[in-house]
């Protein structure tokens, strides 16, 4: 089968079997390493990416139903080649240890400041539940956000 | 011994909270984790299970996997040069018997728990590797099993292994504690039950292995000690410079990737079809058969006197080992060391089992052994207190272990012992207590203090190599055999060779974690890299700093001790610079090696007769105090915590946003512990296999954690550091179960603590409602 999608803004046609996910594909078939694998029933967070803008777990999401989709992972938020600021806060507020479930954060946080761009930490908490990390306890990924949406909202005006 | 502390100002990058650099490796996914890998014509692997903890295989032909397109290889015990490896365990105490505790790489003839590898495939795809094992011919014969360490123990239970069902047995005895228990004011008397927990890390096991071009089989994976390229070695029955393990940057450890996992069935496989090989384990795999936390019982009674003080703790734990020994020994060794709690006690007496069961197999998590102990040890003090109507502050005030102190082990407390001050800071981090939303919520507050080793048990006699040397340019490289679990111990080793050899973070290329390239530094465990590898750096980066400024002192006519490296420059104190490429060709012209290869030796010691009391078991300790408030509510029994507070001393913090970050993220797993997480499993049979059952905490689940780090100036570790990776993980748990208390007046013994079990303790819920 052909599954058909638009990732991080390039067309692509990829032949996949019937009851491939969109996660298999783009690790196993692609070499698309960016997005992790942690639980494959849509638990973790780890394996998501964008779907039209929308956070989503590409462990749940059959590759040869994407019909075009917009498919968006960590390689494709990069701001004219450099670090986009919400990875730069992450880093300057501690918010990676091991790393594994970074990418899945930084991809939910940017679909949350897209529908709500001045999140307290309450709201960026709950927006996170869907996102696990055994590591930082959460905090440092709160105050990263929170930092991010404070200096982009100075820049705004 | 570590170095006199300088003072802060003196410093340019340690103590300061520097950006990891693997961390900007990581916010663009250009880590490459162990699965993130693939090599040409790699073949994949997936394990044949058991389906069940007790029973003979009857049974067991793979002729027809092996026939089916596509596959390499089908393997099984037979095939495994050697499969028996036997577990070293060092120290282990005469009381039980020579220890015989032995793994095997596949089952023979008998599973011992669910989940137990019974053969392997490597097929082209993972989807025919599968199948494959699906058509393995396979039969069992289910035999009785023990599925408590309990029913273990009773005569004439059938036996896990033929040595016996006790694995391991330690004992302390200091005093007459039953004189003592009898002349107490107050006598407390608990039992605590602890759960199966796994370390549940969002990465799960999985490599790569390879036969190299120079022959040697390579096996680059997710580990926490690349020193197991020997255990490979012995299993393939190769000599160990014919294997090599490429560790990656893991995605969490948590000591769950401390034991084998998938290295030796990789290098199997890799070696029988000369073709490179991945293996990865389910989510599904990993939570059924991975070694996970040892549950225990804890029976304690605990005299104090009027004013407080502890005078007799007696004590008997008994702890699950699952089907095979791993290091439940000295997990219990632990236990055992800690069971009194970091208190003067005059008369202590400790009587800990480990006992093998049909369960999955328990080892490395951690906190190691010295975490379940808290849950007790705190809950009895917080009683005690109650009792006496003292302040939680005041009672751990009274009872503390001070500097020169001697615990019932028989060591003696050699560096500054902080818990008072951290009790307090973290007891008034919590600020004003907050308001009950609704009559039937209840507030209320809990303190838990800790002590956990860091560092080996002393007569293993540690040790940790580095190699740092400059390229001609002024850049820098370290080399050093320091798995990084997440807790930036590669950036953490940076930062000391910058401190010392004045070179920018930026111009560091760091190499962790390849048993053949980098100098050997043991295991990422035990809270032992930056204590170990951080002072291997140390001392290898000041030996090579002094060999270049002996030659630059001949060129600028100056003594050493007047120059210092500053910016990819010496810099005199006349003010002469002389920029360090230049030093370096007059290095190379002059035969001065611009590199230097370190070593640093923990100090060491003797085996301890535990019960005798008769010495040192561990180089040092570090301490800790957690404050959580929460609120209950008494109609449901939910239990939410609305502020926390998690005090430690870490002697000095080398990066205090990493310490932070460990105390922040410590405290949140331990919550865990305490409030949700739970391997349930009934007559062996493991009923949460996966994320959706076993519960970790979310983001909406905890509140931010204050983290207060404290910097005694005394410890160990490079610039007087303690370790700091497994601390906070283990006053959670005590300081939830003390705030309820204090909010209800129920007392939960039984982790974790579900809003059920509230509810049965709060007379909401009849038993077998
Ligand atoms: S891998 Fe998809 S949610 Fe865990
Ligand atoms: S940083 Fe390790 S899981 Fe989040």
């Amino acid at each position: 089968m052909i599954a058909r999608l638009v990732l991080n803004g390039r067309a692509r046609e990829v032949e996949v079997r019937p009851n491939q996910t969109l996660l298999e594909m783009l690790r196993d078939t692609l070499g698309v390493f960016d997005v992790k694998e942690g639980c494959d029933e849509g638990v973790c967070g780890v394996c998501t990416v964008l779907l039209d803008g929308r956070p989503a777990s590409s462990c749940l999401v059959l590759a040869a139903a994407l019909r075009g989709r917009a498919v968006t992972t960590l390689r494709g938020i990069e701001r004219d080649g450099g670090l986009h600021p919400l990875q730069e806060a992450f880093v300057r507020h501690g918010a990676v240890q091991c790393g594994f479930c970074t990418p899945g954060m930084l991809l939910t946080v940017l679909a949350l400041l897209e529908r709500e761009p001045r999140p307290d930490r309450p709201a960026i908490r709950a927006a996170l539940e869907g996102n696990l990390c055994r590591c930082t306890g959460y905090a440092k990924i709160v105050d990263a956000v929170e930092a991010y949406v404070r200096a982009e909202g100075g820049r705004d005006g | 011994m570590a170095d006199a502390v300088s003072t802060r100002e003196a410093l340019r990058v340690v103590g300061h909270p520097v950006a990891r650099h693997d961390a900007r490796d990581k916010v663009v996914a250009a880590t490459a984790y162990a699965a993130d890998w693939a090599l040409p014509g790699m073949l994949h692997a997936a394990v044949l299970r058991s389906p069940y903890p007790s029973a003979r295989i009857v049974k067991l032909e793979t002729a027809r996997a092996a026939a089916m397109p596509g596959v390499a290889v089908v393997l099984t015990a037979k095939d495994v040069p050697r499969n028996t490896v036997s577990t070293d365990v060092p120290g282990q105490t005469t009381a039980v018997g020579p220890l015989r505790a032995t793994l095997h790489v596949l089952a023979e003839e008998r599973v011992r728990h669910q989940g137990e590898p019974v053969a392997l495939v490597a097929a082209d795809t993972l989807e025919l590797a599968q199948a494959a094992v699906d058509a393995i011919d396979v039969e069992y014969e289910t035999t009785p099993g023990v599925f408590t360490p309990e029913a273990a123990l009773a005569p004439g239970a059938p036996p896990v292994h033929p040595t016996g069902n006790l694995l391991a047995q330690w004992r302390v005895a200091r005093g007459d504690v039953t004189r003592a228990l009898a002349g107490a004011a107050v006598v407390v008397e608990g039992e605590y039950t602890t759960q199966l927990v796994d370390a549940a890390y969002l990465e799960p096991e999985s490599g790569v292995a390879w036969i190299d071009s120079d022959g040697v089989i390579t096996i680059r994976l997710s580990t926490q000690v690349i020193e197991h390229f020997r255990d490979v070695a012995e299993v393939l029955q190769v000599p160990q410079n014919r294997v090599r393990v490429i560790g990656t940057y893991l995605g969490g450890g948590f000591g769950g990737k401390e034991d084998v996992t998938v290295e030796a069935y990789l290098g199997l496989l890799a070696l029988k079809t000369g073709r490179p090989v991945k293996m990865v384990w389910t989510r599904q795999e990993s939570l059924l058969a991975r070694a996970k936390r040892h549950p225990y019982r804890l029976r304690y009674r605990t005299g104090a006197a009027a004013t407080g003080e502890i005078v007799a703790q007696q004590i008997e734990l008994l702890a699950d080992a699952g089907a095979y020994a791993y290091l439940s020994a000295l997990v219990l060794l632990y236990s055992t060391v800690t069971a009194a709690g970091p208190y003067r006690v005059a008369a202590v007496a400790v009587d800990a089992r480990v006992a093998y069961t049909n369960n999955p197999p328990t080892s490395a998590m951690r906190g190691f052994g010295a975490m379940q102990t808290v849950f007790a040890y705190e809950s009895q003090l917080d009683r005690v207190a109650r009792r006496l109507g003292m302040d939680p502050v005041e009672i751990r005030r009274v009872n503390a272990l001070r500097r020169g102190d001697t615990l019932p082990v028989g060591q003696v407390i050699e560096t500054h012992v902080a818990l008072p001050e951290l009790a307090e800071r973290a007891w008034a981090a919590l600020g004003p207590p907050a308001p009950s939303r609704a009559p039937h919520v209840k507030v209320g507050r809990g303190l838990a203090c800790n002590f956990q080793p860091y560092g080996r048990i002393v007569w293993l006699h540690d040790w940790a190599s580095a190699w740092v040397g400059f390229e001609m340019d002024g850049s820098l490289v370290v080399r050093c055999g320091c798995p990084d679990v997440g807790g930036g111990q590669a950036a953490s080793l940076c930062q000391i060779a910058a401190e010392v050899l004045g070179v920018g973070l930026e111009r560091i290329s760091v190499h962790v974690s390849d048993s053949a390239l980098t100098p050997l530094a043991g295991t990422t465990t035990a809270s032992r890299q930056l204590y170990m590898s951080g002072n291997a750096v140390l001392k290898t980066a000041r030996e090579l700093r002094a060999q270049l400024l002996t030659v630059a002192a001949s060129l600028l006519r100056a003594g050493v001790d007047d120059l210092d490296l500053e910016q990819e420059r010496v810099v005199a104190r006349d003010g002469r610079t002389l920029p360090l490429p230049d030093l370096l060709r007059e290095c190379a012209r002059a035969g001065v090696p611009r590199s230097h290869l370190g070593v640093y030796h923990a100090p060491a010691g003797e085996p301890v007769d535990l019960a005798k009391g008769s010495g040192k078991v561990f180089p040092d300790y570090t301490f800790g105090a957690h404050a959580a408030e929460v609120e209950v509510d008494t109609e449901t029994g939910v239990v939410r915590v609305l502020g926390y507070a998690a005090a430690h001393d870490v002697g000095r913090a080398i990066n205090p946003q990493s310490v932070e970050g460990q105390i922040q993220g410590g405290a949140v797993q331990g919550l865990g512990y305490g409030l949700m997480e739970e391997v349930v499993v009934e007559n062996g049979i493991n009923l949460t296999t996966s994320f959706s059952t076993y519960l970790i905490p979310t983001a909406a689940d905890v509140p931010d954690v204050a983290a207060i780090v404290v910097e005694s100036g005394e410890g160990l570790g490079p610039f007087n550091a303690r370790g700091i990776g497994e601390p906070p993980i283990g006053p959670p748990a005590a300081a939830i179960a003390n705030a309820i208390e204090d909010a209800t007046g129920a007392r939960l013994t039984r982790l974790p603590i579900t809003a059920e079990r509230v509810a049965r303790a709060l007379g909401l819920l009849t038993e077998g409602a």
